[in-house]
């Protein structure tokens, strides 16, 4: 291209009114060996725009894909515990000891009865201790 | 979308997140780190990608946002960003090893502009993208992203003829 061109493209271009295929022209110009001693000095601006262009990452990225992890095994925990209260659910004791003699049945009724009262009576034995700490307690705080 | 669109799509723009980060950011480890976190906040939204026109401005601007975000949090913070130390590829070719140098000086002009003319600089210089991305994806409209840029161009253009004028060497 005629130097007269890439002077007045390089006006152009510092006014910010060249096109982008313009500006492609003018770095290639300035990629050239026989850029003009008197635009020398732009060449390191353009050189430097076509250098990174070039520049790239170098790591890779990690990209950890995002799963309803949580979701699922809340899920599964919920549906496990399901089928184990249906499917393992401990057998219901069918034989309540009933009786079919009335008779019978009452003494029975009575044994169990006499057995919770001597129990009870046995715990209220104990709380005679308590009253020695009322007692005490009493003398202490009046 | 599925992961073998996500893929093909998303995947592919990975450098170009990158390089909009290290423009914002100035460092390298910074902007591998906002290329990971952009790309998994894509990954997480894979099911709402479909319903935008864009997935690359999309993308580009989620970057931004991002990169603003942790320009925010680090003045905040009052930590300093450290400057990307380039290493060289071809090391140990004198020739590679000045050019380098050459264009640094470059790139430290660039850094010094604000962070909006650095976006414009990026996305157009480098991205060679039209106005209207540009703009689609700073969230201004084309007008303003091309005053933006000329300014940009201008800022360049005056460290150039300084160091020209004075005759201080560049390398």
């Amino acid at each position: 291209m005629e130097l007269q061109n890439i002077k007045a493209l390089i006006e152009k271009y510092f006014d910010g009114t060249t096109s982008v295929q313009e500006e492609k022209q003018l770095k290639v110009y300035f990629s050239s060996d026989n850029v003009a001693p008197e635009l020398e000095k732009y060449r390191n601006l353009f050189s430097y725009f076509s250098k990174e262009k070039q520049a790239k990452s170098t790591r890779e990225i990690v990209i950890k894909p995002k799963t309803r992890f949580n979701f699922w095994i809340a899920a599964s925990v919920v549906v496990a515990i399901g089928i184990g209260i249906t499917f393992f659910q401990p057998k219901g004791q069918d034989d309540l000891g009933t009786f079919d003699d009335p008779e019978i049945a009452l003494l029975e009724t009575q044994k169990a009865l006499r057995l919770v009262a001597e129990n009870i009576n046995k715990g209220k034995e104990q709380i005679g201790y308590l009253k020695e700490y009322e007692n005490t307690k009493n003398t202490i705080f009046k | 979308m599925t992961q073998s669109e996500f893929l093909k799509i998303v995947i592919p723009l990975k450098d170009k997140v990158y390089r909009l980060s290290k423009r914002l950011l100035t460092s390298r480890e910074e902007a591998e780190d906002a290329t990971q976190e952009v790309l998994v906040k894509l990954w997480n939204k894979k099911q709402d990608l479909k319903q935008y026109k864009s997935i690359e401005a999309l993308t580009m601007t989620l970057t931004k946002n991002y990169c603003l975000d942790r320009l925010k949090s680090k003045q905040a913070s009052n930590l300093q960003l450290v400057h990307s130390n380039y290493t060289s590829r071809e090391a140990g070719l004198d020739k590679a090893t000045e050019d380098r140098d050459r264009l640094r000086w470059v790139e430290k002009i660039i850094n010094q502009l604000p962070e909006k003319q650095r976006m414009v600089i990026q996305l157009r210089e480098i991205e060679e993208l039209e106005f209207e991305e540009i703009a689609k994806i700073m969230e201004i409209t084309p007008e303003n992203a091309r005053v933006i840029l000329s300014r940009a161009r201008k800022a360049l253009r005056e460290e150039i003829e300084k160091i020209n004028n004075y005759g201080i060497t560049k390398y």
